[in-house]
């Protein structure tokens, strides 16, 4: 006799169900997120980046004979254009959410609670990680900028990221001065070296516009991962709640 | 050797190592592809996102 079915779904392997939680509170900060800092930057960044574009096509020239005037006509609003930079924000912040709510994960099994106030920390620290640090040796270009090789540039941001996102975890999690040394190093390291630099400055687009873009692109990042260090922290406590507790054996 | 009683956070610490690591590779999937990823039409489609939020864009 086959004894009676009392649960109709297989529980998931706690390995599986760990997944899920985390794709799911990662997912769904960032995407938010990403909406929110698209807009952002739809209003505050975009129309700075339009105007650069009217000094990188040639349509205007700076130091020409004549001053240009500071406010241009930018063009009617772009549908597809706009529309395709939601949807890559949206992409950008779900891939920051991910990461987030991982690492979120693997420091609460370290005993770490993660609330939406500690979320904040984590934003702040995403921020720094993945916008602040490589800015300090590439500040956010307008287009038209002379920049060096691209491949060399996106090899130290990639670097300075990962350098300083591990110094991070150092700084919060690690014991002693050993961990906080090796911290010390790392956040140093990639300004020491020094980014890629161009050989010569040949960019037609007027400093107070590069300055203007380069603080907008900034502030709204801060804003951002504010933002979704907020929304991550809550969805990952709310699903920790859900969660059953490990049992002790 | 002595058999170490398994605790909650321990129980729960292998569990967590690889979907996270799963995870944090999806996320830098998506960062490194909208982000950093030369290809001509995958750069124009997402030129103001990089340059709005910060990657080498070209």
């Amino acid at each position: 006799m086959t004894p009676p079915m009392t649960c109709v779904t297989r529980p998931a392997s706690p390995a599986t169900d760990m997944f899920s939680r985390i794709l799911t509170s990662g997912l769904i900060a960032g995407a938010a997120t990403g909406l929110i800092a698209a807009l952002l930057q739809l209003w505050f960044v975009q129309p700075v980046l339009l105007h650069a574009e009217l000094y990188e096509s040639g349509q205007l020239a700076h130091f020409g004979a004549e001053a240009v005037s500071a406010h241009q006509d930018l063009g009617p609003f772009e549908w597809t254009r706009n529309m395709l930079s939601v949807l890559f924000t949206m992409m950008v912040y779900a891939g920051y959410g991910l990461m987030l709510v991982a690492l979120m994960a693997l420091s609460e099994a370290q005993g770490n609670a993660v609330t939406a106030r500690q979320g904040l920390l984590w934003g702040l620290a995403g921020y720094l990680t993945m916008q602040l640090a490589p800015a300090f040796g590439l500040a956010p270009e307008v287009p038209g900028v002379a920049a060096a090789d691209v491949q060399l540039r996106a090899i130290w941001w990639l670097g300075t990221a990962a350098a300083t996102g591990l110094a991070l975890w150092l700084v919060a999690f690690g014991k002693g001065w050993a961990a906080w040394g090796v911290a010390i190093v790392l956040i140093l390291a990639p300004h020491v070296i020094g980014a890629p630099q161009p050989d010569s400055y040949a960019g037609p687009v007027p400093p107070e516009l590069s300055a203007e873009f380069a603080g907008r692109a900034l502030g709204a990042g801060a804003m951002a991962w504010a933002l979704l260090g907020l929304l991550a922290g809550w969805f990952w406590q709310r699903e920790s709640q859900r969660a059953p507790v490990p049992q002790a054996a | 050797m002595t058999a170490k009683p398994m605790t909650a956070a321990g129980a729960s610490r292998a569990s967590v190592l690889f979907p996270a690591i799963a995870a944090f590779a999806i996320g830098f999937g998506l960062i490194f592809m909208s982000g950093l990823v030369q290809a001509e039409t995958l750069h124009d489609a997402a030129h103001d996102v990089r340059h709005a939020t910060g990657f080498p864009c070209h």
